[in-house]
C-alpha cells in the first residue's frame, strides 16, 4: 500500500516536471501555426504561412547553416585536440598532467561572458573578426568538456593490454589505434556530443566575437525577435525540435543495440 | 619501430599545429575589399531586398550588420575589429564622429541621384555637419508618445502622463540614454542638450520616481509590444509609431505639447573603411527614386527624398501626422547635439544609477 | 622517446590553450590594471565597490543562488526516480528529460516571453479559469524562472549520472541492515552522488552568475545584473574596456572564491563526470 502510494507520487512528479519542461516548447510550436498577427496567445486560425516565409528567409536560414557549420567544425577540432592531449597524458609526469588539467578548468570557471570578452580583446588586437575567429572562440570554450569526458576513460586504461599488443609485434601506432582508442571511444563520443551541444547553445561567446553579417541561431534570434517577425522564429523552433527528436532517436537506437550487444557478450560497460 | 612511431606522431602533431596557426591568422580568409562593402545600420531599418538588388546591379557584395543604439554602434566602430564602409546613425552621433574626424568627406559630385535629397533636409543636417560635407540624410522624425486609444482615458498630450500612477506597469520607455532623458528635461523646461549637472540630476530623480510605473525599457521591441497591446503608452520614434498603427488601428501618436526631439539619421563613410567607391555607389543607389520609394514603403519613416515625397498624395500626408508632422510640431522640437566627453561620462553615470535603482 | 611522444601529442592542445585562454586572460589582467593612458591603476578593481556595480553583483549572486537551489531541489528527486527506472543513461526516458537542452537557448527563453507577457499564455489561461492576471514579465521572478528553465538539464544530467553509478548492492545491504530510506538517502545517495552534484552546481551557478541576455529578454531592462553591467561596459557608447576588464576580473575572482568555498565541502573527490 505504502509502496504503491510512493510509486504514484514518483510518477506524478515525473509528469509534473515533464509538463514544466515541455509546455513552453509546445507553446512555441503551436504559436508557429497561429495565424493571429498580433497576439500569439489568441488563436487566429491555422496557417502554414510562417514555414513558407522561413524557408525563403535568407537571414534565418543563413544563421541555421552557420550554427551547424560552426558547431560541427568546432566540435571536430576540439575532439581531435582533446583526444590527442588525453592520450599524451597517459605517459606524462604527474605535475605536468595537473598543470594541463588546471588550465582545462579555466574556461569552465570563467563564465561565458569573460571567455567571450577575453577572446574579443585578443581578436581586437591581432585579427579581424571572421568565421575563423568565431570558430576559434567556439573551440576554446568547448574543449574542456571534451578533455573532461575523455580523461576519466584514459585513467581506466589497462597499460598491460597495450604492452601485450606491443609484445605480440604490433607497432605503437597500431596498438594505439586498436587498443587505446577503442577503450576511450565512449569518452570521445560523449565529449564530441557535449561539445556540439555547448556550441549550438552558446550565445555569450558568439555575441562578443561575432563577425559582421554572420549570425548563429542565438544571435539571429536575439536580433530578430525584437522586430516583431516572431512567427518565423516559432516555426524555426518546430524544425529544431523535429531535428533534435530524430537525432536522439537514432542515437538511442544505436546505443541500445550496443548496450544489448555488450551485455550478451559479457563485457563490462 | 619506436622511431617510426615518433616520426608519425611528430608529423601529425606538426600538421595539426600548423593548421591551428594558419586558422588563427584569420585574415587570410577575408574577401577582397573592393568586392564588398560592410554596412552598419539600426535594426530593421532597410528593405533587405535592396541589398540583393545592389549586389546584382553592381557586383559589390553587401555585408550587412545591425546595432541597437548609437552608443553601441560607436563602441563597435571604435573597437576596430570590423572595418565598416558605411554607417547610418543619428544626428548627435554623426556630430561626434565629424568632430572627432572619424568620417571621410563624401564625393557628392559623383552621385547622380543626390539631387533627390531636398534642400530643407540639407539645412537640417547643418546642425551636425556644418557645410554638409560628410553626411547623406536617410530618414528623420520626432520622438513622442504612442498610445492605445482603448487603454487610455485621454490623449497623453503631456509628458506628465508618463508619471501618472494610473498607468502603472503600462508604460514603455526607451532604453537609449539620450532619448530617455527627453521627457524629464523638457518637463523641467531645460534644453535637451543641457550639460548642467543639477538639471540632469533633477531629471534623473524624476526618472527614478517613474521607474516603478514603467513596464520595461526597450528599443526595437517597443513597436511589437505596442501592437500586441502589452502596454497603454510608449515613448517612441515617429516612424516606428506609424508602422505600429498600420498593424493595430487603435494606436495613435502624439508629440507632447511641451516639446520634444526632432532627429535625423544620416549615412557617413567612416575614416577606416576599405571600399570608399563602393560606399558612395551604395549611397547613390539609396537616393535613386525607385530604390528610395521601395525603401520608404518598407521602413515607413519620414524621408528627405523629394522624388519619393512628390509621389505621395496630399491626403496621405494629412492622414499620417506621425511621419508628415505639421510645422507647429517641429517648431517645439529641438535637435540633439554632441555634448562632449565630460557630459557623456555624466550621462553614462546617471544612466547606470537609473538602471540599478 | 616516449616522453617526447606524449609531449608532442599534448602540444597542439597546449599551444591552443596558451594562445586562446592564457593570453586573452592576460589581456584582461593588463586592461584591468591600466587606464586609457596605459598607466597603472587600481581604479578598475576598486570599481566593484561602487554601488552602481556592487548592487548588480549582489543581485546576480542572490539570483543565481536561488536559480541553483531551485534547479537542485527539482532535479535531485527527479534524478533519484530516474535512476531507479533506468540503468542505461541513454535510455529514452532520461533522454526525454534532457531533450530541451538541445532546443536553442534563445528559443527556450523566447518561449517564456510568450508565456509571461502581460497578455501572454499565462494570463489568458488564468483569465479563462477566472483568476486575476499576474504581471510576472519584467520582474526578477521572470528572470529567475527563465534562467532555471534554461539551465535545469545541466543540473539533472550530472546528478543522474552519479546516481546510476551507485552499486545497487550497497543500497540493498543497507536495507538489510535496517537502514531507513532517509538514512540511505543521507548516508549513501547524497555522499556518493556528490561529484555529480558539484558539477551540476558548477554548470548552473557559473553561467547564471554572469547571465545578461535572459535579464534583457525577460527583465525588460529593469533587472540589471553584473552581466549587464559588464556587457554595457564593452558595448555602450561610453565603453570602457579597462573598467569592463576590471569588473570581469572581480566577477572571476568571486566565482573562483565561491567554487573554492564550495569544494571545501567536497571531500577529495574530483568534480568530473559532467556527461
Amino acid at each position: 500500500m505504502v509502496k504503491s502510494v510512493k510509486k504514484t507520487a514518483e510518477k506524478a512528479y515525473l509528469v509534473l516536471i515533464l509538463l514544466l519542461l515541455y509546455v513552453p516548447i509546445a507553446l512555441l510550436i503551436i504559436s508557429s501555426f497561429n495565424a493571429s498577427e498580433r497576439n500569439k496567445a489568441v488563436w487566429g486560425g491555422f496557417t502554414l504561412k510562417a514555414y513558407g516565409e522561413l524557408i525563403q528567409d535568407e537571414v534565418v536560414m543563413g544563421a541555421l547553416y552557420n550554427t551547424l557549420l560552426l558547431a560541427g567544425g568546432a566540435s571536430l577540432i576540439a575532439t581531435l585536440l582533446g583526444t590527442l592531449v588525453c592520450i599524451g597524458m597517459i605517459n606524462m609526469k604527474k605535475h605536468f598532467k595537473s598543470v594541463i588539467m588546471a588550465v582545462t578548468q579555466i574556461p569552465l570557471l570563467n563564465s561565458d561572458i569573460v571567455t567571450g570578452i577575453a577572446l574579443m580583446l585578443l581578436f581586437t588586437r591581432f585579427a579581424d573578426l571572421s568565421f575563423a575567429t568565431m570558430l576559434i572562440a567556439h573551440v576554446t570554450f568547448i574543449i574542456p568538456y571534451v578533455v573532461l569526458s575523455i580523461y576519466p576513460k584514459v585513467l581506466q586504461i589497462n597499460p598491460s593490454t597495450y604492452e601485450a599488443a606491443l609484445d605480440l609485434g604490433a607497432s605503437h601506432l597500431y596498438a594505439m589505434w586498436k587498443v587505446v582508442i577503442p577503450d576511450i571511444m565512449p569518452g570521445i563520443l560523449s565529449g564530441f556530443l557535449l561539445a556540439f551541444t555547448m556550441s549550438l547553445d552558446d550565445f555569450s561567446v558568439t555575441y562578443f566575437t561575432k563577425a559582421p553579417g554572420l549570425n548563429t541561431m542565438s544571435t539571429m534570434i536575439n536580433a530578430e525577435y525584437r522586430k516583431g517577425i516572431q512567427t518565423e522564429i516559432y516555426a524555426l523552433s518546430t524544425i529544431v525540435f523535429i531535428i533534435v527528436l530524430l537525432v536522439l532517436f537514432i542515437i538511442n537506437r544505436r546505443s541500445e543495440k550496443l548496450y544489448k550487444l555488450k551485455q550478451e557478450s559479457g563485457v563490462a560497460l | 619501430m619506436i622511431q617510426k612511431y615518433t616520426l608519425k606522431f611528430k608529423a601529425i602533431s606538426l600538421l595539426t599545429t600548423a593548421a591551428l596557426l594558419l586558422a588563427s591568422c584569420g585574415k587570410g580568409t577575408e574577401k577582397n575589399a573592393t568586392d564588398q562593402i560592410v554596412v552598419f545600420n539600426y535594426g530593421d531599418y532597410i528593405d533587405r531586398s535592396i541589398l540583393g538588388q545592389f549586389e546584382k546591379e553592381t557586383g559589390i557584395k553587401v555585408v550587412y550588420e545591425e546595432f541597437l543604439t548609437p552608443e553601441a554602434m560607436y563602441t563597435k566602430y571604435k573597437n576596430g575589429t570590423v572595418k565598416y564602409d558605411l554607417i547610418c546613425c543619428s544626428d548627435y552621433m554623426v556630430d561626434k564622429m565629424v568632430k572627432e574626424k572619424e568620417v571621410k568627406e563624401i564625393d557628392y559630385n559623383s552621385m547622380e541621384n543626390i539631387g533627390n535629397i531636398g534642400d530643407t533636409y540639407w539645412k537640417v543636417s547643418e546642425s551636425f555637419d556644418k557645410g554638409h560635407k560628410y553626411n547623406v540624410p536617410y530618414f528623420w522624425g520626432t520622438v513622442g508618445i504612442l498610445y492605445n486609444t482603448t487603454m487610455v482615458d485621454k490623449v497623453p498630450e503631456s509628458w506628465n502622463d508618463l508619471w501618472d500612477s494610473h498607468y502603472k506597469n503600462n508604460i514603455i520607455m526607451q532604453n537609449s540614454v539620450r532619448d530617455s532623458f527627453i521627457p524629464p528635461l523638457v518637463l523641467d523646461g531645460c534644453s535637451i542638450n543641457t550639460t548642467d549637472e543639477t538639471s540632469l540630476r533633477k531629471a534623473l530623480e524624476a526618472l527614478k520616481e517613474q521607474k516603478s510605473l514603467v513596464q520595461s525599457y526597450l528599443v526595437d521591441e517597443v513597436r511589437d509590444d505596442m501592437v500586441n497591446e502589452q502596454a497603454a503608452m510608449a515613448v517612441i520614434y515617429s516612424g516606428e509609431a506609424s508602422l505600429a498603427s498600420e498593424y493595430n488601428e487603435d494606436l495613435e501618436y502624439v508629440v507632447p505639447e511641451e516639446g520634444s526631439n526632432v532627429w535625423m539619421d544620416s549615412w557617413v563613410i567612416p575614416a577606416d573603411g576599405r571600399n570608399y567607391e563602393g560606399a558612395v555607389k551604395f549611397l547613390d543607389f539609396l537616393c535613386r527614386a525607385d530604390i528610395a520609394e521601395k525603401n520608404f514603403e518598407y521602413v515607413y519613416y519620414s524621408t528627405p527624398n523629394e522624388a519619393v515625397l512628390d509621389n505621395i498624395d496630399e491626403e496621405e500626408k494629412e492622414e499620417d501626422t506621425a511621419i508628415f508632422p505639421d510645422d507647429n510640431v517641429l517648431d517645439r522640437c529641438e535637435m540633439f547635439t554632441y555634448l562632449g566627453p565630460e557630459a557623456e561620462a555624466l550621462y553614462n553615470r546617471l544612466w547606470k544609477e537609473l538602471k540599478v535603482y | 622517446m616516449k616522453k617526447l611522444g606524449s609531449m608532442l601529442l599534448a602540444g597542439p592542445y597546449i599551444i591552443w590553450m596558451v594562445l586562446f585562454t592564457i593570453i586573452p586572460l592576460c589581456l584582461i589582467l593588463y586592461n584591468a590594471f591600466t587606464n586609457t593612458d596605459g598607466n597603472f591603476t587600481l581604479d578598475n578593481i576598486t570599481a566593484i565597490t561602487d554601488y552602481v556595480n556592487a548592487k548588480p553583483l549582489f543581485l546576480s549572486l542572490s539570483m543565481s543562488l536561488v536559480v541553483t537551489l531551485t534547479c537542485f531541489l527539482l532535479s535531485f528527486p527527479l534524478a533519484l526516480v530516474l535512476s531507479k527506472y533506468s540503468k542505461n543513461k541513454n535510455s529514452i526516458i532520461v533522454m526525454v528529460f534532457i531533450l530541451p537542452m538541445w532546443m536553442n537557448f534563445m528559443l527556450r527563453t523566447l518561449a517564456w516571453r510568450l508565456i509571461l507577457l502581460n497578455n501572454g499564455f499565462l494570463n489568458k489561461g488564468l483569465g479563462i479559469l477566472g483568476f486575476d492576471p499576474v504581471y510576472l514579465m519584467n520582474t526578477k521572478a521572470a528572470v529567475i524562472l527563465g534562467t532555471a528553465y534554461d539551465y535545469f538539464p545541466f543540473m539533472l544530467l550530472p546528478i543522474y549520472n552519479a546516481l546510476v553509478k551507485i552499486d545497487k548492492d550497497v543500497i540493498n545491504a543497507a536495507k538489510d541492515l535496517g537502514a531507513t530510506s532517509f538514512v540511505i538517502l543521507k548516508r549513501i545517495m547524497l555522499p556518493l552522488s556528490l561529484p555529480g552534484i558539484i558539477s551540476g552546481i558548477t554548470m548552473v551557478f557559473v553561467p547564471s552568475m554572469s547571465e545578461f541576455v535572459i535579464a534583457d529578454m525577460l527583465g525588460g531592462n529593469k533587472v540589471y545584473l553584473i552581466g549587464n553591467v559588464i556587457e554595457q561596459a564593452f558595448n555602450s557608447g561610453y565603453a570602457d574596456v579597462h573598467l569592463g576588464s576590471g569588473l570581469s576580473l572581480s566577477l572571476m575572482v568571486l566565482i573562483i572564491i565561491s567554487m573554492v568555498i564550495y569544494k571545501l565541502f567536497d571531500k577529495g573527490e574530483g568534480g568530473h563526470g559532467i556527461w
